[in-house]
């Protein structure tokens, strides 16, 4: 068994989220919502030699494929991100993010002033800019550190 | 007009905007025309903020078209003080209204708010963000004085949290104008209000001072700037003597400059201009009548 292997072992069913920008792999899991208390086997990764990356994150969920929809919204953390879906073993489906329109629910608006932040009973809501996101509430665009506003 | 609920600005479209001021025309020119168009209606006023001219002349609007209101009276006395959601508070209300106008502290209470309610609800201000009626009548007055394609305006003063500037900048956009903002660097426009300017290809222009820019102005949109956007007294008092116009500086406007201000003034406009040819602002409140009463006539039905 190699070096490599021993770190971030084969699972046999789940997904794979691979190339995740070192240091971003908890914001992955703060995305997707997996905390461990859900039961969720999750193997992390992180800082692992990468040819593309020359370091990277690598997130494992077992016995979970995980939605495109799901997944899109990594791509404000981790644009490069690749899905890999795998059943017994093998890699049967491998996919990009793409930018969503919306990502809802995920992020918390940074203007304090925002009706989203008063305990009303909607969910934050952001526009996907080319360079940013934009509350559809407030209109507050953030373009830096998108990661900080995870609503964890 | 195919919006159900004004939330912003931004939603309407040049043809939406001529036709709230076109029906706001006929309806100045013959108000007795529209006199019981609405008998029966009744409009929910829902202010957690405090309001004068925009409270009042919803109620007027209203009652001149021949209905009634139902007013959610002060904060203080409201379910509101025992912890009431405003998505439940609107929720309640629009069973007892035709339409509903909502002045919040926090920006984007209208849009939430919007999507609890299927009567038409009218944002009457959202904290920072937009005031959109506000926008419409400053509109009609731009346009009896001056005529809304191939101008040059000035707005000036607290461009950063001024919701009036921000939806009057959107607006603008539909037009064929020159937006001219003049303020401290401290309160110049927001980025997002940049941004859509931006997107819109809009023709706009910042200024920190006003004596440059005057001489081609046509119309000149004032705003206060208030204390509490200043960490001191001093700071604050030398910034609101820079954006203060009096009748002697505007010596050096044109003859026909239309000056502006959303009102209430604390002292951004001098006495002495309320006595020039120049001043526009009193006639710019009272628009809020015919143009809110068009507003309504629209969104409840008027084409019936």
């Amino acid at each position: 068994m190699t070096d490599q292997q021993l770190r971030v072992s084969k699972i046999r069913n789940g997904t794979v989220i691979d190339h995740i920008p070192s240091g971003q792999a908890l914001n992955v899991l703060a995305i997707l919502g997996i905390d461990g208390t859900g039961g969720d086997v999750v193997s992390i990764g992180m800082n692992v030699p990468s040819e593309r990356l020359g370091r990277k994150d690598v997130v494992k969920v077992e016995d979970r494929e995980l939605s495109q929809s799901e997944l899109d919204v990594l791509s404000l953390v981790a644009p490069d991100a690749t899905i890999n879906i795998i059943r017994e073993y093998d890699v049967t489906e491998k996919h990009r993010v793409d930018r969503p329109e919306r990502v809802t629910g995920v992020l918390r608006c940074p203007n304090r002033n925002c009706i989203t932040t008063e305990g009303e009973p909607v969910d934050s809501e952001f526009e996907v800019l080319d360079d940013g996101i934009r509350c559809v509430y407030c209109d507050t665009i953030i373009r830096d550190d998108i990661a900080s506003h995870i609503l964890v | 007009m195919r919006h159900d609920h004004i939330t912003s600005a931004k939603q309407l479209s040049r043809d939406d905007v001529e036709a709230v001021l076109d029906r706001a025309g006929e309806i100045a020119a013959d108000q007795e025309a529209y006199a019981d168009r609405h008998d029966g209606s009744l409009l929910g006023l829902l202010f957690f903020e405090p309001s004068t001219r925009t409270k009042m002349s919803f109620s007027a609007a209203i009652k001149r078209l021949g209905g009634g209101v139902v007013d959610m009276g002060p904060v203080d006395s409201s379910s509101v003080k025992k912890g009431e959601s405003l998505a439940d508070t609107v929720r309640v209300v629009e069973g007892y209204a035709d339409a509903l106008v909502l002045r919040h502290p926090s920006e984007g209470a209208a849009k939430m708010a919007s999507q609890f309610v299927d009567v038409p609800l009218i944002n009457a201000g959202d904290g920072a963000g937009q005031h959109p009626t506000q926008t419409l009548l400053d509109l009609y007055t731009i346009r009896e004085s001056a005529g809304l394609d191939g101008i040059s305006i000035g707005i000036m003063g607290d461009l950063k949290y001024g919701r009036t500037v921000h939806s009057m900048a959107h607006a603008l956009t539909n037009f064929d104008v020159s937006q001219h903002f003049i303020s401290p660097e401290s309160l110049k426009l927001p980025r997002n209000v940049r941004y859509d300017l931006h997107q819109e290809g809009a023709s706009v222009k910042e200024h920190t001072d006003i004596e440059s820019i005057l001489p081609s102005l046509d119309v000149l949109y004032v705003t206060r700037i208030q204390r509490e956007r200043f960490p001191d007294e001093s700071e604050y008092r030398k910034v609101a003597g820079e954006y203060r116009i009096d009748a002697a500086m505007l010596e050096s406007a044109r003859d026909d400059l239309t000056v502006m201000h959303p009102l209430p003034r604390v002292d951004e406009i001098a006495d002495d201009v309320d006595e020039t040819s120049h001043a526009h602002y009193f006639q710019q409140a009272h628009n809020g009548v015919p143009v809110r009463m068009a507003l309504l006539d629209m969104l409840l039905g008027g084409d019936r």
